[in-house]
């Protein structure tokens, strides 16, 4: 991003040095420069908006992924790790992540007192645009402990990503941290939102341990079928257009247009084709053209071109989201035989397709769209991927050991399961006293 | 041959499932109800409004059986569904006079069984 950043400050300053030659008056020069502050400042809010409302993209799919008698939960939970997040961010979180300080985390601008804005955009813009960011990491947990974490220990863990573990990461990669030193490139947040998100639901769906009756005695999987498919359904397209402020918006100015264009029909054209191959891998695996599979399968080619959106062409872009799609469906099957009980294939799609994501910039990227080497393909050997690996794992490591540490924690105090007899009614009536879908008849007997 | 009907918590129902498994009874049928006894109901919030719902959800298990199964499920109700608090459920046994299946018409024990 930061490498971009320079790129575009580059050309706008060529434009404006044009517009100069041509206008000949010095003010003219100040007022379009006023301008394109005022119009890259539009973008980055118009985002940062998409962004958040991707928050509800969420909610729905993991609402439509589980059963009815958690619904009320798994919306609370949603509703409130934005709320933590965005208070998290905004006293210690940004201080973290865009503050001077040392490589591994920034020490300056704590409540955002003399805190400095990242891009060449007002600082509270680019603030919320990252609070979103932020935001959609903690949130992505939610789904893969679902059905059975207490929602007290909930909001702690939510408070405790957002406010530090995330905004570590994120100085190593976008606040000017080691990463970003090394040229390691991450361009909307592969590995800083998705694989730290992926991961530590996979931490923590493993501590949970699986839902009752999800295992049989022999260790082989039972089908725990979400609720609503039209919910889940809704909730894939409002993540899928959140995504087109996501990967466009951290271009964080508008410049001649031509990498937004870019970022956006990449980001389009992975999901279709994610969507597709998972469509085709889960047809040929199981006989049949399984939606919720196709749904994560478009979802996994978001978050695969999520980092190399900006340096890869659209042919690749279909390759890196199709990869994506099959990485979901045998993500999710290998997952159930390892007995991990993710609800909602939050691993699959965030951690596993934020990995390979990472590692697609070094195989596909190229120096002439912005990237420090050429990947793979374009003769760069193996020094972008080798970057890339030391990075995502580097990242994975960390969130592991944190979240490992915070959940521990959390466990040993408050606790992070329900007891069982509150599982089976329902976590709608154990933690919030009220239901979803008062006045249906719904089935707690799983 | 018995009627065995069984109202019992709907979260026992996992529990009561794998009970009669294991004593080999394989068929029943389970609706969803609602119904009061001697548990009072138990309270619900909605925005900032306590009101008690009185009628609970409740499980109804139906099983037919062959006279020598009759204890047998009982108690492998009893064993999946008791907590040993009030609301546990109840168990009623009724005679069964004919029983018929549809697909070969057989009648009597050997339809049941």
């Amino acid at each position: 991003m930061r490498i971009l950043k320079d790129k575009v400050v580059k050309i706008s300053v060529a434009m404006m040095m044009c517009m100069g030659i041509l206008g000949s008056v010095v003010a003219e020069d100040r007022i379009s420069y006023a301008q394109n502050i005022g119009v890259d400042t539009l973008w980055v809010l118009l985002a940062a908006f998409l962004v958040f409302f991707m928050q509800a993209g969420f909610g729905m799919v993991e609402a439509g992924f589980i059963r009815a008698k958690n619904t009320c939960n798994i919306l609370t939970k949603n509703f409130l790790d934005f709320c933590m997040a965005s208070i998290g961010f905004f006293i210690f979180g940004y201080a973290i992540m865009f503050g001077e300080g040392t490589g591994f985390m920034g020490l300056k601008g704590w409540f955002m007192i003399g805190a400095q804005s990242g891009a060449d955009i007002p600082l509270h813009a680019f603030w919320l645009f990252q609070a979103a960011f932020c935001g959609a990491a903690a949130t992505i947990v939610a789904g893969g402990m679902a059905e059975r974490m207490k929602f007290s220990a909930y909001l702690i863990y939510s408070f405790i990503i957002s406010a530090f573990i995330y905004p570590i990461i994120g100085h190593w990669i976008w606040g000017g941290g080691w990463l970003s030193k090394l040229g390691f490139a991450d361009f909307a947040g592969s590995t800083v939102v998705h694989a730290v998100g992926g991961f530590a639901a996979l931490n923590g769906t493993i501590m949970l341990k699986p839902r009752v009756g999800k295992y049989n005695a022999d260790g082989t999987a039972n089908a725990i079928a979400g609720h609503s498919i039209p919910l889940a359904s809704l909730g894939v397209f409002i993540l899928w257009f959140g995504w087109f402020g996501f990967n466009p918006g951290s271009t964080l100015s508008v410049g001649d247009g031509s990498l937004i264009a870019r970022v956006a029909i990449n980001t389009n054209l992975a999901a279709a084709a994610g969507g597709i191959i998972a469509m085709i891998t889960v047809w040929k695996m199981f006989g049949k053209p399984d939606l919720s599979m196709a749904m994560n399968g478009a979802l996994a080619g978001l978050v695969a071109i999520t980092a190399p959106c900006a340096f890869v062409d659209p042919w690749a872009g279909i390759i890196i989201g199709a990869v994506g799609g099959i990485i979901v469906v045998c993500g999710v099957v290998f997952l159930d035989k390892r007995r991990v009980d993710d609800p909602v294939g939050a691993v699959a799609v965030h951690g596993f397709n934020g990995v390979w994501g990472t590692i697609a910039v070094g195989i596909f990227g190229q120096q002439s769209l912005g990237l420090s080497h050429n990947g793979l393909l374009y003769g760069g050997g193996l020094t972008q991927v080798g970057i890339q690996l030391l990075g995502v794992i580097s990242v994975v490591s960390f969130v592991v050991v944190a979240m490992g540490i915070l959940f521990k924690i959390i466990d040993s105090t408050v606790g992070l399961r329900v007891s069982r007899e509150e599982e089976l009614k329902g976590l709608d009536i154990g933690e919030h006293g009220m239901e979803s879908y008062s006045g249906f008849q719904v089935f707690t007997t799983q | 041959m018995k009627l065995i009907v069984a109202m019992i918590q709907p979260h026992k129902l996992t529990d009561v499932k794998k009970a009669l498994y294991d004593a080999d009874i394989h068929k029943m049928t389970v609706t969803n109800a609602l119904g009061c006894g001697q548990q009072k109901g138990y309270t619900e919030t909605y925005r900032g409004v306590i009101h008690e719902i009185n009628l609970l959800k409740k499980v109804r298990i139906e099983i037919a059986v062959n006279k020598e199964f009759v204890e047998p499920t009982i108690k492998a109700i009893i064993k999946g569904a008791r907590s040993g608090n009030i609301g546990d459920g109840k168990i009623f046994v009724l005679d069964l006079v004919e029983s018929i299946r549809i697909r070969t018409q057989e009648r009597g024990s050997v339809a049941v069984g």
